[in-house]
């Protein structure tokens, strides 16, 4: 296994194989792992929110699920990433808390989770895999040697992705 | 320019902590009572920090944790929310329930003993809130987790994530013996609600 690298919360990070990217403890959050299938350079963001648009202090683009998305492209290229062959695969967006009057924020998970999506069907990236919702934490790790994602959760088990 | 937890002064930290000791003191006062034994405790630290140390306050973003979050209405809309270590909760319960700690895992009646716990810390914290401010505040029925810190801590740190880049947060440490409880208190009143809570305390 190569280089751990972490991705914290409102982060991003790009590695190249055998490298891996790592985010722990993902609740609401969502974190996007761009993965380049003929250069095998990987990148992932931990974003917070669904968009920039929305909030005035929005100077960290890594927080948001539209320019996170954006930004990490642009740091994948300047490595060598060829654009056209990144794929995506997304983790995360649980709701960690239940409330019956579930309000905008509540479900603020789910949000990011669609935000995320259309975001990436904007920009033609394929989504081949996705492990999202729930009411858990999740613990992710991208390998850039095949693109495997790994995902530990307490009580509900490790899967790839 | 907007008032946010980035551009706070002393003073209004200041205030900060005095709602915090004063909550602190009035929980340790009210679990003492419920226990019938002396719980003490040390003044807690008000810490504003960066989204990315937050976990490591609560033993890294993987450490297992029991969080108790409400809503707050009223006067201002708001979140609260109560952290701690799960092996500080366990601890907890087996005061409350005079029972002895048989492993790690909480059963129901250990659940729900805990959501009592955290109405009497986040009820303590609103009346002394609600008492300095002369605000009328009104906590829900709390709504429990235990899961990895990270991902329970992500709930406050969003909140506070829609105004700015810091989170703050009340450390507390209740004793008992030689048992330390530590928890950490997330109080995150929405945007236009921290105006109001400055104002109302005399600090702007």
């Amino acid at each position: 296994m190569g280089e751990l690298v972490k991705v914290g919360m409102a982060d991003m990070n790009c590695t190249k194989s055998p490298g891996v990217l790592t985010t722990l403890g993902l609740g609401s959050c969502v974190g996007i792992c761009l993965y380049d299938t003929s250069t095998k350079i990987s990148g992932m963001v931990h974003i917070m929110l669904p968009s920039s648009l929305q909030i005035k202090n929005n100077s960290n683009t890594a927080k948001f699920a539209d320019t996170g998305i954006v930004k990490l492209l642009e740091e994948m290229q300047k490595l060598g990433a060829n654009r056209s062959k990144i794929v995506s695969k997304i983790a995360g967006g649980a709701q960690m808390f239940n409330f019956t009057d579930a309000s905008d924020i509540m479900r603020i998970g789910a949000r990011n989770v669609a935000a995320t999506k259309e975001m990436l069907n904007s920009l033609n990236i394929p989504i081949l895999a996705e492990d999202t919702g729930g009411s858990y934490g999740r613990t992710i790790e991208l390998y850039a040697e095949t693109g495997i994602l790994l995902i530990k959760t307490i009580g509900f088990g490790t899967k790839q992705i | 320019m907007s008032l946010t937890l980035d551009n706070l002064n002393s003073m209004q930290i200041d205030v900060f902590k005095e709602i915090g000791n004063i909550g602190a003191g009035n929980a340790a006062t009210a679990l003492s009572k419920m226990i019938a034994k002396r719980i003490d405790m040390d003044v807690p630290k008000v810490n504003i920090l960066e989204f990315k140390d937050v976990a490591e306050l609560v033993g890294g973003p993987e450490a297992a944790v029991v969080g108790i979050y409400f809503k707050v209405t009223g006067d201002i809309s708001g979140s609260i929310m109560y952290i701690m270590e799960k092996k500080s909760a366990k601890f907890l319960t087996s005061l409350l329930m005079s029972r002895e700690m048989e492993n790690d895992a909480l059963d129901e009646m250990e659940i729900s003993a805990l959501q009592e716990v955290g109405n009497i810390l986040a009820g303590s914290y609103l009346s002394s809130l609600s008492s300095l401010t002369g605000l009328t505040l009104v906590v829900s029925v709390p709504s429990l987790a235990v899961d990895m810190a990270g991902a329970i801590l992500s709930v406050p740190v969003i909140l506070f994530g829609q105004v700015g880049d810091k989170v703050m947060l009340i450390e507390t440490d209740f004793i008992e013996g030689s048992e330390h409880v530590k928890g950490n208190f997330f109080l995150v009143p929405d945007e236009d609600s921290f105006e109001i809570l400055l104002k109302s305390l005399g600090v702007i």
